[in-house]
């Protein structure tokens, strides 16, 4: 795919999708719960949730193999809810890639043209230009067997994008895949999704693959759009605990919330309090939570009060230091650049965490 | 037989045991197997008296009216058969694993009924309700004033063989039909694809493979089959002609010998052309994720026309049963739509007089079950955890059985063995023991097959640990690895008994006297004449209940020593 494209890019009629108010159950396991999303035309969207939570049902619903309960899906403006999959010409991208073993590489990719029938040199040509995109047209008399996962991957993507659809839908597109592919296959993706300006999904449940190639991410959780957002809106500012926790390492500090207004504070544990700034918006039950990078050691950051703790463990990563901290009873993780000619602290030593109020987020689950 | 082997073969010492066993294996192999297949083609290719290479026994025999025809009726009667046993099944298969569908189990298992009986024991029973003056074509005539030749000449055999074989390609292609992959399909909808079109260009061509394996065997087992023909009465096909010819005219005819080896070349042929069609064409294990086809909801009017079908389809193949019970009980049945009143005579005289068929029967398929999973079981070991050199000849010997007809069989040991006699002045052929033998060659390739799986599914290290505990190969195989084949081996052991008990075409040419009969050749002995078919029919139903009760038992082993294994990992 790095290769330069020897034909114009094909155009697609990108489409805005629009999930309203759906609710879906397998018997009494309720999977889908008051889902509404809004998907920009041309946007690369991700659904990142942990296994189980309903991404992959959420997908099929939209390409038609699932029934929602109540709600809607709109693309392009229409609405969809009651077409058959094969009349909702919303490309999907199958987590098996699904290809046929009984039919070659182009006559994979040929057959959702043939099955629109097209003429057949528009659909010669539209494959010629599909496996290209892909940079496969080598191999289009080969069949799936004969070929690697990372070209079947490719194979698939090129018989989805041949048909032109409204939209593109990948289900855990890089899961078969091996870590080095995954990395070089997600960069194509995006490539190819930029090129074609077509409105792409993708479901993944791995944080790293929905930041580094997303421009917005739903987060799931439980059958429930925990949050949208691009992913550093999400890494900065979570709305909840899940997300906080899910993308990227957080430390939560338990602790009560008392007094009114200016006075509040946040009482940790007997003789561990934080005063609570008064402009911070803080949820009842809310937590104290910080990025292990947000907090500095022995050191007081403006405006921040120190929180006495003690170094419990060390892990050297290179560039920097994964310290484990004892604060009262609960083990929180503080990471420092490391440079060389720095001096590490030893575990045992009794040390100060503060965590400047910018970096602190006041998060209930 | 192809073997994935998962773990390297443990590089063992070869014990004198082991060449001992491989030896007598070979022996036996050669003996029963080899030397008289031989010299059935051996015969066929050499001039008689003189012993001469020869193609003249050919040449007579693409020259002879009867023979030619007899050829292309074997060709047409087993091409129609597995047309028809397509029409059938197709609609059984589809129904069932693409839909959602009430009873869905009930119907794939009572799908497999006709296979528990003999074909011939049906063909009796489908006379008396498809004949000329059958059930069926008397309530035609008087309401309709017409009549279908259902089951004259060469319609009535694969009429027959149809309803009898259809299971194979059912089981077959469910199989299939359930192992494609949801997403296969979805994939296809998802581009746009829908209704017939996904199903010929998408759905069947995945499940071809099942199919053609289904099909191929059909048409190889039709074609062998000598019995069905034989009792109604057509005898212008080529497993017939053999017979006749060997038992009319004396085994040192050579036509009978020749047609032997066409029998033999069609079923390998048949088989290779299957083979080659699938080539490249196993898709079970191109496909990944789970789950098979996506199963739909039917329509009310949809679903009334499915049960209609089905129903009409299950009662035809049932049919058979059905008759051949009302016959057993039957006091007259003829020219009647139903029998005139009923009886336990026939069950009477069935345990009376004629109980030493059932009792030959017992004790010859109990021989040819244990010879079977002693050498089944044997040859696995070989083949799956030593090192002899030459091992794979075994298994590859035993497998060839399947290209042998029961016919062929019968000759080559009616020639190889007649001419051996015993102290007693009695020829070696004629012995009970022959039919017992020949049952065991027939059968040897299934029981192989149940005794592979059996120790397949056995990891390498349970032996090393017995090995490194102290234990010798011969006593490690006695105490570790043979107590944990007993599931399969027992299985292996009750599908060759239940297969042997209602074998008759190698048995028909070598039982020599009626008190050393099998219940196969005593059914085909009273079938043969009007008065015979009452107790021949109870005689079925004793058969049919044989067969039905030692299938569900191999089920319940498989089922209990699966749970087993289950329970111990
Ligand atoms: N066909 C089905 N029938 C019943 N339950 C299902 C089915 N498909 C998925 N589920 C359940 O729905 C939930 C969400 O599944 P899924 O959407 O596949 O999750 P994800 O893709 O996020 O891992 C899971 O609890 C799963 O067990
Ligand atoms: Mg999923």
């Amino acid at each position: 795919m790095a290769a330069p494209i020897p034909h114009p890019a094909p155009r697609t009629r990108a489409a805005g999708v629009r999930v309203e108010g759906v609710n879906l159950s397998y018997g009494t396991n309720h999977v889908l719960k008051d889902v509404n999303l809004e998907i920009r035309p041309g946007e690369f969207f991700a659904f990142l949730g942990p296994s189980g939570c309903g991404k992959t049902t959420l997908l099929r619903l939209i390409a038609g193999f699932n029934q929602a309960d109540t709600g809607s899906v709109i693309v392009g403006g229409e609405d969809i809810s009651g077409l058959p999959p094969w009349k909702r010409d919303v490309g999907m991208v199958f987590q098996s890639y699904a290809l046929w073993p009984h039919m070659t590489v182009r006559r994979n990719v040929a057959f959702g043209l043939e099955e629109r029938k097209l003429p057949r040199q528009e659909i010669e040509a539209r494959v010629e230009r599909a496996l290209d995109l892909v940079g496969l047209r080598h191999l289009a008399e080969r069949r799936p067997s004969q070929l690697s996962g990372g070209q079947q991957q490719r194979v698939a993507v090129a018989r989805t994008v041949a048909v032109e659809p409204k939209v593109l839908l990948l289900d855990e597109p890089l899961s078969n895949l091996d870590a080095k592919m995954r990395v070089q296959v997600r960069r194509e993706l995006r490539d190819l999704q930029q090129r074609l300006g077509i409105t792409t999904i993708f479901v993944t449940h791995d944080q790293e693959e929905a930041n580094t190639i997303c421009d917005r991410i739903a987060v799931m959780s439980d059958g429930v759009v925990q949050q949208v957002g691009t992913p550093m809106e999400l890494y900065e500012r979570p709305a909840n605990l899940f997300v906080a926790n899910f993308l990227g390492t957080a430390n939560i500090l338990e602790g009560r919330i008392q007094g009114q207004g200016p006075d509040r504070i946040f009482n940790i544990e007997d003789g561990i309090v934080l005063p609570i700034p008064p402009d911070a918006v803080v949820p009842a039950d809310a937590k104290l939570v910080f990025r292990p990078q947000d907090a500095a050691l022995d050191r007081v950051e403006t405006g921040a009060v120190p929180l006495p703790g003690t170094i419990a463990h060390r892990e050297f990563l290179g560039s920097s230091v994964r310290y484990g901290i004892q604060i009262g009873g609960t083990e929180i993780v503080v990471d420092t650049p490391f440079q060389s000619g720095n001096v590490l602290h030893e575990p045992g030593r009794p040390i100060t965490v503060s965590v400047s109020p910018r970096s602190a987020l006041w998060l209930a689950s | 037989m192809a073997l994935a082997l998962s773990r390297p073969v443990p590089r063992s010492h070869l014990s004198p045991g082991q060449l001992l066993v491989a030896g007598a294996i070979a022996a036996f192999l050669l003996l029963f197997l080899v030397v008289p297949v031989a010299t059935v083609i051996y015969v066929a290719f050499t001039e008689k008296g003189t012993g001469a290479f020869t193609l003249v026994n050919f040449l007579d025999f693409a020259r002879t009216d009867l023979f030619v025809r007899s050829f292309w009726n074997s060709v047409y009667v087993s091409g129609m058969s597995v047309v028809w046993a397509s029409v059938f099944a197709l609609p059984l298969a589809y129904l069932t694993t693409r839909f959602e569908f009430r009873g869905a189990a009930l119907i794939q298992t009572l799908g497999f009924l006709p296979l528990i009986m003999p074909p011939f024991v049906g063909a009796v029973a489908m006379q008396l309700l498809f004949g000329r003056n059958g059930t069926v074509n008397l309530l035609l005539d008087d309401w309709f004033g017409v009549k279908v030749p259902f089951m004259d000449g060469l319609n009535g055999v694969i009429f027959v063989q149809s309803v009898h074989y259809f299971p194979f390609i059912l089981i077959n292609l469910s199989a299939a039909l359930r192992n494609i992959d949801r997403s296969m399909e979805e994939a296809a909808q998802n581009l746009g694809s829908s209704g017939f079109r996904l199903f010929r260009r998408v759905v069947f061509p995945l499940a071809l493979p099942g199919y053609l394996a289904g099909a191929s065997l059909v048409f190889v087992k039709v074609f062998d089959d000598l019995a069905t023909p034989l009792l109604l009465n057509v005898k212008d096909m080529l497993a017939p002609q053999a017979y006749l010819r060997v038992t009319s005219i004396g085994i040192a005819d050579p036509m009978g010998y020749v047609i032997a080896v066409v029998l033999i070349v069609a079923s390998i042929l048949a088989m290779w052309a299957s083979a080659a069609a699938m080539k490249g064409r196993d898709y079970a294990t191109v496909q990944r994720g789970g789950g098979g086809l996506a199963k739909r909801r039917l329509k009310p009017w949809e679903s009334a026309l499915a049960y209609g079908i089905v129903g009409l389809i299950l009662l035809l193949v049932l049919a058979p049963h059905i008759g051949l019970f009302l016959l057993s009980i039957a006091t007259i049945w003829s020219f009647s739509p139903f029998p005139d009143a009923f009886t336990l005579a026939h069950y009477a005289r069935v345990f009376g007089e004629s109980s030493i068929y059932i009792k030959n029967t017992l004790i010859y398929a109990t021989l040819a079950g244990l010879i079977d999973v002693v050498l089944g079981t044997a040859i696995a070991y070989l083949v799956l955890r030593t090192r002899l050199v030459g091992r794979h000849w075994l298994d590859w010997a035993a497998t060839a059985a399947l290209a042998i007809p029961g016919v062929v069989l019968g000759i080559g040991y009616l020639r190889t063995f007649y001419g051996v006699t015993l102290p007693g002045g009695t020829p070696l052929a004629a012995l009970w023991i022959m039919v017992v033998l020949a049952l065991a060659i027939r059968r040897l390739p299934y029981a192989l097959r149940a005794c592979y799986a059996a120790l397949q599914q056995i990891s390498v290290s349970l032996e090393e640990a017995a090995e490194n505990l102290g234990a010798t190969k011969t006593r490690t195989v006695r105490r570790v690895v043979v107590p944990l084949m007993t599931g399969g081996i027992l299985a292996g052991f009750i599908s060759s008994f239940s297969t042997a008990a209602v074998e008759l075409s190698a048995t028909l040419m070598l039982v020599q006297s009626n008190s050393d009969a099998p219940l196969a050749y005593g059914l085909y002995v009273f079938m043969q004449s009007p008065a015979g078919r009452g107790a021949g029919a109870a005689l079925g139903i004793v058969a049919v209940l044989l067969v039905a009760l030692s299938t569900f038992a191999s089920h319940l082993v498989v089922e209990r020593s699966q749970r087993a294994k289950g329970a111990a990992q």
